[in-house]
C-alpha cells in the first residue's frame, strides 16, 4: 500500500495497476524475464509473485521471440496476457512476432481472430547504458498498423493506462521511459478515467506548442517554465498515445499558438516527430507562423560518456532554444 | 568427512600456472577497484562484475593464439585484460575517456580492441553468437586455421540466436569454440527455471557438436578443456562446445537485491574461489610462497592504481565530434 | 475497339520493354493468346491478351519501354469495320504512347510543372505548356509564414512593404496585424471587413442592452437662428470653408457637456470615470452598410471651422477605412445624426463603456409657437439615451435644455 496519502511513484503506480488487473480478471497474467523471483528488472512486479503465484507471474527464459510469441498465442486463445519485455532493446529479438503476427493476425484472418495482448517495455536513454541499451523505438512501433502504442509519462497514466489497454481487443504496446520509474508524485484521481485515445495538454499556453511524449515530457515542462520566465507562453501537449495519434489535439494546439516544437527522443530521421510535423503541415499549414522545429536525438548511436550522451539527447536548453527560435527571439 | 576440497595437483608448467594466477588476481583487483569507482560515480551505466568467474576467461583465453579471435559478453573485463588489452585502456574506457579501448564510446559493456582481435563487448544476450559464427566463416573462406572463441552465458542458450548459430556452425563446419560460462543464473533466473534440458552439453550435442564439461572454478581444468577444444577446432575446422561450470560471487549488475539465491549458496561457492583454489594447490606443491603471492597481488594493485590514474588524467572527448564513427570517415 | 495495355505482372512491376510482337496486324487472336514478349526487371515474359479480336494497329515498337497500363496495340472486335475503327481512333485521339514513355523516364531530380491551374500571385501569369524544370533554388522570396500570408490576404496588407520579425526575418501574423490595424484597413476585402464590423456592432450593442439601464429623453429644438446664422456665415466663405449644421450641432453638444460632465466618460468596473476631454464619437454610416463612430477629438476646444474640417476629414477617412486606432478607441460620448435618412427621433443605444448617446433627427420646417405666435421654422428633435447607473432623467433634461439654449446663440459657440 502507499504510504502518505496519494504520494506514490511511477513504478508503484504500475504495480498497483497490475494488481488491480490481476485481481479483476483471472485471464490476466504477467510474464517476462525475471518478473517473478527477481521482482522485475525495474522492480515493477516486486511482490506480485507472492500474491499471484508462479502460474500468473511467469518467469521466462531469455527467449524474447518465444515468450512474446507465446503471449500472442495465449491472447489468441482467450487469455489477457501482459508481457514484459525488459527493454525495447531486447524487443528487437521479438520484433518478428510483434510485427508479423500480433499486428497482422486480425487483418490476415479477415477479422476472425483477435490478439488482446499488452506488451510493456522500458525505453529510452539517459543512464549511460551506451548504444545497445539506450534505444527509443516508439516511433518504429507507431509505424505499424494493427498495434496501439502508448507512452504513459505521468504517475496517473502509469496507474491508469493498463486497464484500458487490457480491455482493448487489439495488441497494445506500452513504453515506460526508464528514467520515469522513480518519478514521485501524487495520484490525482484522473487515472481512473485514463483513456488510450487522446493527447492531453499538460500546460496551457498561447505562443508555441511544445509537443512531446514519454520521458521528454518533464524536460519539456521544465523548458516551458523557463520560457515563461522569459515572457514566452508555451503550451505543452503530452501525446500519451503514439498510435493512433490524436491529430485533432495536435492541430488544435497549433491553431491556437501558430508555432510548434516537437520533442522526441527518437533519432530525427524517420522519427515520430517527422510524422507529427507532416500532420501539422497537412492539416494546419495556414495556421503556422513559423517553421516547425524538432528537438530529437542526434544521428548517432548513444555514446557512453555522460557529456556525449547528454549532447546526443533532447535537453531542456535545446527545447528552450528551439522555442525561442520559432518565435524569432 | 571434511569440507576441504582435496587439492588436485597442478599439472601445467609452473610458469604458465603462475601466469594464470597472476591474470586472475589482476582481474580481481581491477574489478574490485571498478566496484569502488562505480560507487564514487566515476564509472556509470551497467557494471557487470566477473568476480568468482575469473578462471574461465583466464584458462580459456590462454589456450588461444594471438591470431585467434575473441567474442565476449557484457561481463567481459576479465576477458579483455587476459587477452592483453592494457588495464589503462580498459579503465579509461570505463571512465568514458577518449583514451579508452573503445575511445570512450562503449563503456564497461563494450570493450573492443582490433589489435588483440577482441570483438566485444556485446550487451544483447546471445548477440555475440551469430557474430562469432560469421567471423569463423571468414576464416574458413580464407582457409586459415584460426579459432574464434565465443563466450556466452547459459542464459543465452534460451535465445534463438544460440540454436541458430550452433546449427549453422555445425552445418557449415565453422571453426568456433563455443565457450559457455554457466554461472547458474540468467540474471536472476536459475538454470532449472529457464532450461528444460539442464544438461547444456546435451543441447549442443543435439546439433552434432563435440562437447566437454569442465569445472569453471578450476583454472587448470578450464585451460585443459579449452586446449582440447581449440586443438579440435584447428584440426577439424568445425565447432566445439565447452560448458564451464562457474559462479558469480557478486550481483548480476551493481544493483541487484539477490532475492533469487541464498546467501549460504554464495558462501559455499566462495569456498571454491578460483584464486584461492589455485593458490592453495601451488603452495601445496611448493610452486608458490605466500611472499610470492603477495608480490603478485601487489603488482596487480600497482597496475590497477596506475590504470585509475591514467583514466583520471585522460581527456574527455570534445562534444564537437559527437557524431563521428557512425560511418567510415569520408 | 479493344485496347491492349501492358499488364502488371507483379506488384513491383511498373514498366516493361517490348521485346517483340508475336502477332502482326490482321492476325486473329483469341483469349489467352500470347501477343507480345515483354522484358521486365526480372525476366522476359510472354504476355497474353484477354479478348478475342483482330490485330489492327501495333502502337509500340520493339525496344520501346512503356509503363504499365500503356496502350500497346488496338484490336478490332468481331464485326468492327475499318471505318468504325478510324472513327473510334479520331474520337479517342489515340493515346500518345510516347508521352507515357517520356513520363516514365524522367530524370528523378526533375519535376513536371504545369502553370495554368493555380493563378498564385507569384507564378507566371500566362499559362505555359508543361515544362521540365530542374528543382534549382527559386529566386529569393520574401519569407512569410503561412499564417501571416493568410492573414495578410484577409486584411489586404501588402506583404512587400513589411519587415519581418520572425525567424530568419520572416513576416509573422503579428507583423501583418500591426500594419493592418495601423492604417491599411482600406485594402481589406469588403466581405470580411463588413462581417467583422457587423460582428463588432452586434457584440457591443448586445452588451449595451444587456448591461446598461438606458433612460430616454427627447426635446424639439428650434433652429431658426442657427440656420440663419449659418447661412449668413457660409455666404462669406468659399465652398470648401462652408460649415454644415451637423458641425454646429456637435459644437453645441460639446458646449453643453461642459456643464454636464456626468454624461461624458466611461462606466468601468462598477463606477463612472469622467473623461478629461470631449471626444465625440460621430456615428458614420458606411456605404456597404454598418457604421462606425470614430472620435472627433477635443470638440470642446476646437473652433467651429476646425470642427467642420475635422468632421469632413473623419467621414472621408472612415469611408476609406484609414482611421487611426485612437479614433476608434477613445470616444467619450456618441452623437448620431439620422436626419438624412428621414428619421425624426432617435432612441440611441449607448456604446459601452460610454454612458450616453445623443441623437438628432432630421432638421425640418415645422410649426413652432414662439412669443404667442405660430410660425414655421426649422426644428430638430434631439434625444438623449443615458446610463441610469450614472445619471438620472433630471440631469438629462437639464442637458437637453442647455443644448437647446446653446443652439439659440450660435455665434457664441
Amino acid at each position: 500500500m502507499n504510504t502518505l496519502g496519494n504520494k506514490t511513484t511511477y513504478r508503484e503506480a504500475l504495480r498497483e495497476a497490475h494488481c488491480d488487473a490481476m485481481r479483476a480478471d483471472p485471464r490476466v497474467f504477467l510474464m517476462g524475464e525475471d518478473v517473478g523471483k527477481y521482482g522485475g528488472s525495474y522492480a515493477v512486479s516486486k511482490g506480485l509473485l507472492d500474491e499471484f503465484g508462479v502460474e500468473r507471474i511467469r518467469d521466462t527464459p531469455l527467449s524474447e521471440l518465444a515468450f512474446v510469441g507465446a503471449g500472442i498465442g495465449a491472447a489468441l486463445g482467450g487469455m489477457r496476457p501482459i508481457v514484459e519485455v525488459m527493454t525495447v532493446n531486447f524487443s528487437l529479438l521479438a520484433l518478428d512476432q510483434i510485427v508479423n503476427t500480433a499486428a497482422t493476425l486480425r487483418h490476415m484472418s479477415g477479422g476472425q481472430f483477435a490478439i488482446p495482448l499488452v506488451i510493456r517495455m522500458a525505453t529510452g536513454a539517459g543512464r549511460q547504458l551506451a548504444a545497445q541499451h539506450s534505444h527509443s523505438f516508439e516511433g518504429w512501433y507507431a509505424h505499424v498498423p494493427g498495434l496501439k502504442v502508448l507512452a504513459p509519462a505521468t504517475i496517473d497514466d502509469a496507474r491508469g493506462m493498463l486497464a484500458p489497454a487490457l480491455a482493448d481487443p487489439d495488441p497494445v504496446v506500452i513504453f515506460e521511459h526508464a528514467l520515469l520509474y522513480n518519478l514521485e508524485g501524487e495520484l490525482s484521481g484522473e487515472w481512473k478515467s485514463a483513456d488510450i485515445r487522446s493527447a492531453r495538454v499538460r500546460r496551457e499556453g498561447t505562443q508555441v506548442s511544445l509537443i512531446t511524449y514519454g520521458g521528454s515530457l518533464w524536460k519539456t515542462l521544465d523548458a516551458a517554465r523557463e520560457l515563461a520566465a522569459l515572457g514566452i507562453d508555451a503550451e505543452v501537449l503530452d501525446l500519451r498515445v503514439l498510435r493512433p495519434l490524436d491529430t485533432a489535439a495536435i492541430v488544435a494546439s497549433v491553431r491556437k499558438t501558430h508555432r510548434a516544437v516537437i520533442i522526441d527522443e527518437g533519432w530525427k530521421t524517420g522519427s515520430l516527430a517527422a510524422e507529427i510535423c507532416a500532420r501539422i503541415v497537412e492539416e494546419a499549414f495556414y495556421d503556422l507562423d513559423a517553421p516547425i522545429a524538432r528537438v530529437c536525438t542526434e544521428e548517432v548511436p548513444i555514446p557512453y560518456p555522460k557529456h556525449l550522451e547528454d549532447a546526443a539527447l533532447p535537453q531542456t536548453p535545446k527545447i528552450i532554444a528551439a522555442a525561442k527560435a520559432v518565435l524569432g527571439k | 568427512m571434511s569440507d576441504v576440497i582435496p587439492l588436485k595437483p597442478v599439472t601445467l608448467p609452473r610458469e604458465l600456472a603462475l601466469t594464470l594466477l597472476t591474470d586472475m588476481v589482476r582481474i580481481r583487483r581491477f574489478e574490485e577497484a571498478c566496484a569502488q569507482l562505480y560507487g564514487e560515480g566515476k564509472i556509470r551505466g551497467f557494471l557487470h562484475l566477473y568476480i568468482g568467474e575469473e578462471a574461465v576467461a583466464v584458462g580459456a583465453i590462454h589456450a588461444l593464439t594471438t591470431q585467434d579471435a575473441v567474442v565476449a559478453t557484457y561481463r567481459e573485463h576479465g576477458h579483455a585484460l587476459t587477452r592483453g588489452i592494457s588495464a589503462n585502456a580498459i579503465m579509461a574506457e570505463m571512465y568514458g575517456k577518449c583514451t579508452g579501448c573503445s575511445h570512450g564510446r562503449g563503456g564497461s559493456m563494450h570493450l573492443f580492441d582490433a589489435a588483440t582481435r577482441f570483438y566485444g563487448g556485446n550487451a544483447i544476450v546471445g548477440g555475440g553468437l551469430p557474430l562469432a559464427t560469421g567471423l569463423a566463416l571468414s576464416e574458413k573462406l580464407k582457409q586459415k586455421q584460426i579459432v574464434t572463441a565465443c563466450f556466452f552465458g547459459e542464459g543465452a542458450m534460451a535465445e534463438g540466436a544460440f540454436h541458430e548459430s550452433l546449427n549453422l556452425a555445425a552445418l557449415w563446419q565453422l571453426p568456433v569454440a563455443f565457450f559457455c560460462e554457466n554461472n547458474l543464473y540468467a540474471m536472476g533466473t536459475a538454470l532449472a527455471r529457464s532450461e528444460s534440458q539442464t544438461d547444456l552439453c546435451a543441447k549442443a550435442a543435439a546439433y552434432h557438436l563435440p562437447t566437454l564439461r569442465a569445472d569453471g572454478m578450476d583454472v587448470v581444468a578450464v585451460h585443459d578443456a579449452a586446449r582440447t577444444a581449440c586443438a579440435a577446432v584447428r584440426e577439424t575446422g568445425g565447432p566445439y562446445f565447452v560448458e564451464f561450470q562457474t559462479y558469480r560471487f557478486r550481483a548480476h549488475s551493481m544493483f541487484d537485491a539477490e532475492l533469487y539465491r541464498d546467501k549460504t549458496e554464495v558462501e559455499e561457492w566462495k569456498k571454491r574461489g578460483p584464486i584461492h583454489n589455485l593458490t592453495n594447490r601451488l603452495k601445496a606443491q611448493n610452486w608458490l610462497t605466500e611472499d610470492e603471492f603477495l608480490a603478485i597481488d601487489a603488482e596487480a594493485e600497482r597496475e590497477v592504481r596506475a590504470a585509475v590514474a591514467f583514466a583520471e588524467e585522460s581527456p574527455w572527448e570534445p562534444i564537437a565530434t559527437l557524431t563521428q564513427d557512425v560511418y567510415a570517415a569520408p | 475497339m479493344i485496347e491492349f495495355k501492358l499488364p502488371s505482372l507483379g506488384a513491383d512491376m511498373d514498366q516493361g520493354k517490348l521485346v517483340e510482337w508475336t502477332v502482326k496486324p490482321g492476325d486473329h487472336v483469341t483469349k489467352g493468346s500470347v501477343v507480345a514478349v515483354v522484358d521486365t526487371s526480372k525476366s522476359a515474359i510472354d504476355v497474353e491478351i484477354w479478348h478475342d479480336g483482330t490485330v489492327w494497329e501495333l502502337l509500340t515498337q520493339p525496344g520501346e519501354t512503356v509503363p504499365v497500363g500503356a496502350v500497346m496495340a488496338l484490336l478490332l472486335e468481331a464485326g468492327e469495320t475499318q471505318e468504325q475503327a478510324l472513327a473510334w481512333k479520331r474520337d479517342h485521339a489515340a493515346v500518345p504512347v510516347a508521352a507515357y514513355a517520356t513520363a516514365a523516364v524522367l530524370p528523378p531530380a526533375a519535376t513536371v510543372t504545369s502553370a495554368p491551374s493555380t493563378p498564385a500571385h507569384d507564378s507566371p501569369a500566362a499559362p505555359a505548356p508543361p515544362t521540365l524544370v530542374s528543382p534549382a533554388a527559386p529566386a529569393a522570396r520574401t519569407r512569410v509564414s503561412p499564417a501571416a500570408r493568410k492573414r495578410a490576404a484577409e486584411l489586404g496588407v501588402d506583404l512587400a512593404a513589411l519587415a519581418g520579425s520572425g525567424p530568419e526575418g520572416a513576416i509573422t501574423i503579428e507583423d501583418v496585424e500591426k500594419t493592418g490595424k495601423a492604417g491599411s484597413a482600406a485594402a481589406t476585402t469588403p466581405l470580411n471587413r463588413m462581417t467583422e464590423i457587423r460582428k463588432t456592432i452586434g457584440a457591443a450593442m448586445t452588451r449595451s442592452k444587456r448591461e446598461i439601464p438606458h433612460y430616454y429623453l427627447a426635446t424639439d429644438i428650434p433652429l431658426a437662428r442657427a440656420t440663419e446664422w449659418l447661412a449668413a456665415r457660409n455666404t462669406q466663405c468659399s465652398v470648401t470653408e462652408r460649415v454644415l449644421m451637423a458641425a454646429v450641432l456637435l459644437k453645441a453638444v460639446a458646449h453643453a457637456l461642459k456643464r454636464h460632465a456626468a454624461l461624458n466618460g466611461f462606466y468601468r468596473d462598477g463606477r463612472f470615470e469622467p473623461a478629461n476631454a470631449v471626444h465625440i464619437g460621430v456615428a458614420i454610416s458606411l456605404r456597404q452598410g454598418g457604421l462606425i463612430a470614430p472620435a472627433l477629438h477635443d470638440c470642446d476646444s476646437k473652433s467651429l471651422d476646425e470642427l467642420m474640417r475635422g468632421l469632413a476629414d473623419l467621414v472621408r477617412r472612415a469611408r476609406a477605412f484609414t482611421l487611426r486606432s485612437s479614433e476608434l478607441s477613445d470616444p467619450t460620448i456618441t452623437v448620431t445624426n439620422l436626419g438624412d435618412g428621414g428619421a425624426d427621433l432617435v432612441h440611441g443605444v449607448i456604446y459601452p463603456p460610454q454612458v450616453a448617446i445623443i441623437g438628432f433627427g432630421g432638421v425640418r420646417e415645422r410649426s413652432w409657437v414662439e412669443e404667442g405666435a405660430v410660425r414655421a421654422m426649422p426644428v430638430v428633435t434631439a434625444s438623449l439615451a443615458a446610463d441610469h447607473r450614472v445619471t438620472d432623467g433630471h440631469l438629462g433634461a437639464l442637458f437637453l435644455a442647455d443644448l437647446s439654449r446653446s443652439l439659440q446663440a450660435p455665434d457664441k459657440l
